[in-house]
């Protein structure tokens, strides 16, 4: 058989994106070292970013933390550590990962950027349950380890539309962390700052809504695959002014693929929407199977959960509540299936990939009948693969090559 | 080249070749590739020319596929994290049991229900049936108990719609796990002609397909060139 010759093409802003990435990692790293002044606070991917920006905190993720022990596949050495200390192997491997990296007192940014030898130490931690309750037990396990404040927002669950009453439970929530922060960051609330990091986020997240979007071209200019890498300053840097301009320079470089008809896979041939968490172990192979195959991942609900088109500095906490509290992964079932129709339709999508995520039930939309009615209702295939985020253990190499491959064989009869 | 000379060929006289198969991607010599799921589907498919459901019991994993009139796949799927239920399990089983794996489906009929086994787990299973070795249960009735689990992974997979036909290895050779599962589905299940060999036809009727696009395109060839 011959081989195909793999056209993988580089993004160019990706030189900008690892020296915004670099310069992150290394500042915060600066502050936890007393090299700088400022103060740490860590917080959940959709917690209250913008309100600890306001009080001028440096934000560590533990859940970017987490993608990256997935993506070098450190996370294999550090979950068993978790596990044995009584994280059971079924809850959110991005927790196991962290929280048995802390232990054996290990980080995959010491070998990316030489002289960081940990995370930054936080001096308040903040939460928010939309997503589920493990951040919870994830941030509270390290306030007791770093003697820290921890503050967070419980929000109400599975809503089929967000109401007032909703609204205001989360808009209370929010304001009951000021007195906490304010202690911790030794620094009075300001609303105008927090207006601007709301003004800020808002702006960086209309612009990651725009690149994802550029997807919806055909073909493509770019893969679900490319988003998982690029979406780090959506979600790390996000009430800044860098990933503002960092997004407008990939913007335009997608742009100008649209323009002159570049693929992002050569040969374009089918559109798929992959449901759930990325599985960051194997993001490359996968690109790679799903390039060799002429497919393209064009979309994701993952990539889309940092777009908060409800943010309004005008209305700061009640917009911020409606963001936090409208996610995606926060909704009905029936809301979701509605989603993803439309998705499907603006992404003209031939296919959809359904990750069951082992030890993320609560980004896993597989699991109540959701493909088989996607399927009666769209007439669309669907794939359910069975892996993890980060537990390579839930993850069949082979099982996951024929259940894509039979996949593809199947929307190519039907094209 | 065993195989060309069971079939006394040579090497030129085979046009195309279709690997299917887990080492599919090793096999050098072929010219294209295609998943077992597409193979079985489409060797059922030639024998059955309507909606059907293909069952596919393997030796490491299971596969539900359901095809329209025309052999187009709508769905399918394969066993969830782990290879309970396959012929693999039996193996083990049969292992564990000290009995030949020729020997399981005569015993099996000896049983009138068998044995419930509760575990998913093909090494709790183990366990299990030493248990309930150790509680006076019959060989047969824990052999049969083995096949209604095997059943009992394929039900949970997905629903049998249209007419169902069974494929792979372990109906070829135990044919009770298809009575067992229509028996427990409610529905007739068919054994297809050559079960076990059913992916390789498969794999052959694709090599054949594109033998014929070939032939095609050449004729159109050099009627254009006319």
């Amino acid at each position: 058989m011959s081989e195909k010759k793999l056209l993988r093409k580089r993004i160019e802003a990706s030189k900008q994106l690892n020296d915004l990435m670099r310069d992150y990692f290394y500042r915060m790293d600066r502050v936890s070292k007393g090299e700088e002044e400022g103060k740490i606070a860590w917080c959940t991917s959709v917690g209250p970013a913008e309100l600890l920006s306001a009080f001028g905190f440096q934000i560590h993720y533990p859940e970017n933390h987490g993608a990256m022990l997935g993506s070098t596949r450190l996370a294999m050495e550090y979950i068993p550590v978790a596990n044995a200390m009584g994280y059971s192997p079924e809850i959110c491997s991005y927790l196991t990962s962290d929280v048995g990296s802390y232990l054996k007192g290990e980080t995959p940014l010491s070998k990316a950027y030489p002289g960081i030898e940990s995370v930054p130490r936080p001096d308040v931690l903040a939460y928010n349950t939309n997503q589920c309750r493990d951040v919870r037990e994830w941030l509270e396990y390290y306030a007791k380890e770093f003697d820290v404040p921890v503050v967070g927002i419980n929000p109400p669950h599975g809503m089929a539309e967000v109401l007032p009453g909703h609204i205001d439970d989360v808009v209370q929530q929010l304001k009951d962390l000021i007195p906490t922060l304010e202690k911790a960051s030794g620094e009075t609330f300001d609303i105008d700052r927090f207006r601007e990091s709301m003004r800020l986020s808002r702006e960086c997240s209309e612009l990651w809504g725009d690149v994802l979007g550029l997807a919806q071209n055909v073909p493509s200019p770019w893969t679900f695959f490319d988003g998982c890498i690029h979406m780090g300053p959506a979600v790390c840097l996000r009430a800044t002014q860098e990933p503002i301009d960092y997004y407008r320079a990939l913007k335009e470089e997608l742009e100008q693929r649209v323009a002159d008809g570049v693929a992002a896979v050569e040969g374009e041939h089918l559109r798929i929407y992959w449901e759930g968490m990325p599985i960051w172990g194997k993001l490359r192979a996968l690109s790679e199977q799903f390039s060799e195959l002429n497919a393209c991942v064009v979309v994701s609900t993952y990539c889309n959960s940092w777009i908060f088109s409800a943010f309004d500095e005008t209305r700061p906490f009640e917009s911020m509540a409606q963001a936090y509290t409208e996610l995606f992964i926060n909704r009905s079932e029936p809301h979701k299936q509605t989603h993803m129709e439309r998705m499907v339709r603006e992404y003209k999508v031939d296919g959809i990939v359904f990750h069951d995520a082992k030890t993320c039930p609560n980004n896993s939309n597989s699991r109540y009948g959701m493909p088989q009615r996607l399927e009666e209702e769209l007439g669309i295939p669907t794939l359910v693969i069975d892996a993890d985020l980060n537990d390579l253990r839930m993850y069949s190499e082979e099982t996951t090559r024929t259940n894509i491959e039979a996949f593809i064989e199947q929307l190519e009869e039907n094209k | 080249m065993e195989a060309l000379k069971l079939a006394g060929l040579q090497r030129e006289d085979v046009g195309s070749v279709v690997a299917t198969g887990f080492g599919r991607r090793s096999v050098s010599f072929a010219g294209s590739i295609k998943t077992e799921i597409s193979c079985h589907s489409t060797g059922c498919h030639y024998y059955y020319p309507e909606e059907i459901t293909v069952i596919d019991i393997g030796g490491q994993d299971n596969k539900v596929v359901k095809l329209n009139a025309s052999g187009r796949k709508t769905s399918f799927k394969m066993n969830r994290k782990c290879a309970a239920g396959t012929g693999a399990f039996l193996e083990e089983m049969a292992y564990k049991l000290d009995v030949p794996m020729s020997e399981l489906e005569g015993l099996a009929r000896k049983s009138a229900t068998g044995t419930e086994l509760g575990s998913f787990c093909t090494v709790f299973t183990a366990t299990e049936v030493l248990d309930r070795i150790r509680g006076g249960e019959q060989l047969e009735d824990i052999i049969r108990g083995l096949f209604n689990s095997v059943a009992k992974r394929i039900l949970e997979m997905d629903r049998l719609t249209g007419r169902v036909i069974i494929s792979g290895g372990v109906v070829a050779h135990n044919p009770i796990v298809a009575e067992i599962i229509s028996e427990r589905a409610g529905v007739n299940v068919e054994i297809a002609p050559h079960p076990q060999e059913m992916g390789a036809f498969g794999a052959a009727l694709y090599a054949a397909e594109s033998q014929t696009i070939q032939h095609q395109e050449d004729n159109q060839l050099s009627v254009a060139r006319r």
